[in-house]
């Protein structure tokens, strides 16, 4: 297990390595840079800026210096944010996105399976094919779609509930952007357990607990259920990658201060460090959650050997 | 030896008659398509919105990009605009159908990119295995680590917002589970006879894949296919939303949604409706998916 653990780290490293390459250089190939301004600085003081950030220096002589930076955990200042490092940036930024986003994956988990145990239970009853076609909607609607429509019902129209904002994670801002973040997970989340389920109850150890005359619903929550949602512990990173698309468009929708937000603002002001910054922490993210994944797959399913 | 050579083209006769009034699996699988409603009114309503999108923009009454001072957010049926106007005066009805148009040939773009590259490189990487396979493979196992969308958001960030590159980025992106699906099927497809027996006639590596493989992957293919065009739909929409997609005035479903969002409380008509185009598009896709999935694959019915 933990020669596991290490080789899927190895694997990571190349991995993480071409992200800050490509990144890197993509960055650098965009047009215009992050001093830009609407007055053109004298070329001095241009320079002395560019000196300041070692921007003066040949392009892959920066690259270096920034990859032994990165291997250190320096991500370097920020060039927009004066008096920032990309460290203070994430750290301002990054605990919107993760809450938001934990948020959203518990309510998808726990509705999404509910949902999925319950179509599965009653296949090809009515209650199941609503349950599904509920799920085909919420798998074609994008947030993009969602998130202005629940806006316009529950904040412009009934006033329920705020229409933006962080204010310091109120419940109240929470709401909208988590229901919106995790419809799209719900849907393929039931869709995957209710697969998972109708398999499951096939088997023969199933009949078996049903003859040895255990009540139906002990049967599907303690045995079924087990073995059913081995496929969604596979899909968690899936998740989570959309989850972290998803935020891109929930945190600009309802203007939250979070990372993906910051993603693309960040972008197009060539904000070279930021950036990459966040490029690596994301594909960190999904590398970790991709190997806990794999890791809870083999604790919940012996026929699994980590090799 | 003269009885057999009878008995053998009796046999021959009879194989032959069974082979006149049976049905081939495609002949199968197209009736189980015909008998799924679901996938009937996707077929359906995606005709007739591939349709509007190819025609559409030559028939309505108004430019998608004529401006028009004193049609400033009309509400729909009235001066002549049967879906409204936005904030410049423009027809909804014209900016949908383009819109329309762009995002389905965006889809189908790159899709036929990914295509290419995920049926190249899957059935390569199957049919040579050995480490050959297991290189290919790592790449894409590399490339799926990758958080694919903020590469083409710096993508369309570096080189400005170009169609064309945006077929080849999305394209360039979702080959990679196309690559996973075609490997699979083509390490059990190479352990069939017909394959051993072109081997023995001599046939190369490459005409083996192109001529015995891949007509043999066509299933599967399609129905993720179906699924693709979709998802391609989607994150050309997406990248719009965020501003980085199509331009304006040329629309495309994205950025005529982006554009509602912004002016909802003043004219909710800009959003529903492009909403609904898109809406209604990615469910006819996934209904016909599902249809093929079910009627190709049948086991899982």
């Amino acid at each position: 297990m933990l020669s596991f653990i290490g080789r899927r780290l190895l694997v990571a490293i190349p991995t993480v390595f071409l992200v800050v390459t490509l990144a890197f250089f993509m960055m650098r190939a965009a047009p215009g840079g992050p001093f830009d301004m609407d007055r053109k600085l004298p070329p001095e003081i241009e320079q002395n800026v560019l000196a300041r950030y070692g921007m003066n220096r040949p392009l892959p002589e920066q690259y270096l210096s920034y990859l032994a930076g990165v291997a250190h955990g320096d991500l370097g200042p920020s060039l927009k944010y004066k008096d920032k490092s990309v460290l203070d940036v994430l750290k301002e930024n990054a605990p919107i996105s993760l809450r938001l986003g934990a948020l959203a994956i518990s309510l998808a988990l726990v509705v999404g399976v509910s949902l999925g145990v319950f179509a599965a239970a009653r296949q090809n009853g009515p209650g199941d094919h609503l349950v599904m076609s509920v799920a085909v909607l919420g798998v074609c609607i994008p947030t993009f779609v969602t998130a202005p429509l629940l806006v316009l019902a529950f904040a412009s129209e009934l006033g329920w509930l705020p229409s933006g904002g962080w204010n310091d994670g109120a419940w109240r801002n929470l709401v909208l952007p988590v229901i919106v973040l995790a419809l799209p997970q719900i849907a393929v989340i039931s869709r995957l357990t209710r697969a998972g389920m109708i398999e499951v109850l096939r088997s023969n150890y199933i009949r078996t607990a049903r003859a040895k005359g255990l009540p139906e619903h002990r049967v599907i929550l303690r045995h079924a259920l087990r073995a059913a949602i081995l496929p969604l512990v596979s899909y968690l990173g899936p998740a989570c990658a959309g989850l972290l698309t998803g935020s891109l468009v929930v945190e600009r929708i309802f203007n939250l201060p979070g990372l993906g937000r910051f993603f693309v603002v960040s972008a197009l002001q060539r904000d070279y460090t930021v950036v990459m910054g966040m490029v690596i922490v994301y594909a960190a993210l999904i590398l970790v959650l991709n190997l806990i994944a794999d890791l809870v797959h083999a604790a919940l399913d012996p026929r699994v050997r980590l090799s | 030896m003269n009885r057999l050579a009878h008995g053998s083209a009796r046999g021959a006769q009879t194989l032959e008659r069974a082979a006149a009034r049976g049905r081939s699996l495609w002949d199968d699988a197209r009736a189980r398509l015909f008998r799924n409603r679901a996938a009937l009114a996707g077929m359906a309503t995606l005709a007739l919105l591939a349709l509007a999108a190819v025609i559409g923009p030559h028939l309505a009454p108004f430019a998608y990009d004529e401006v028009r001072k004193d049609d400033v957010w009309l509400p729909p049926l009235t001066g002549g605009h049967l879906l409204g106007a936005d904030a410049l005066g423009r027809d909804l009805l014209a900016r949908l159908l383009m819109g329309l148009r762009v995002s389905l040939a965006i889809g189908l773009v790159a899709t036929a990119v990914s295509l290419m590259i995920g049926v190249a490189w899957g059935a390569t990487a199957g049919f040579v295995g050995g480490r050959t396979d297991e290189t290919m493979m790592r790449v894409v196992d590399v490339l799926y680590s990758l958080p694919f969308i903020f590469f083409v958001i710096l993508l369309m960030v570096t080189f400005g917002s170009n169609l064309i590159l945006m077929f080849l980025a999305i394209g360039a992106v979702e080959w990679l589970t196309m690559s996973r699906i075609v490997r699979g099927q083509t390490l059990t497809l190479k352990q069939k006879e017909f394959v051993e027996a072109a081997r023995a006639a001599g046939l190369s590596n490459g005409a083996i894949i192109a001529r015995h493989i891949v007509p043999n992957l066509l299933g599967p293919v399609v129905v993720y296919v179906t699924l693709t065009i979709p998802a391609v739909i989607l994150a050309e929409s997406f990248l719009s939303f965020l501003g980085l997609g199509v331009q304006p005035p040329m629309a495309s479903l994205g950025g005529l949604i982006a554009d509602g969002a912004q002016q909802m409380e003043i004219a909710p008509w800009l959003l529903i409706f492009p909403s609904a185009a898109m809406i209604l598009t990615l469910l006819s896709f996934n209904f016909i998916g599902d249809g093929l999935r079910d009627a190709i694959d049948p086991k899982d019915r």
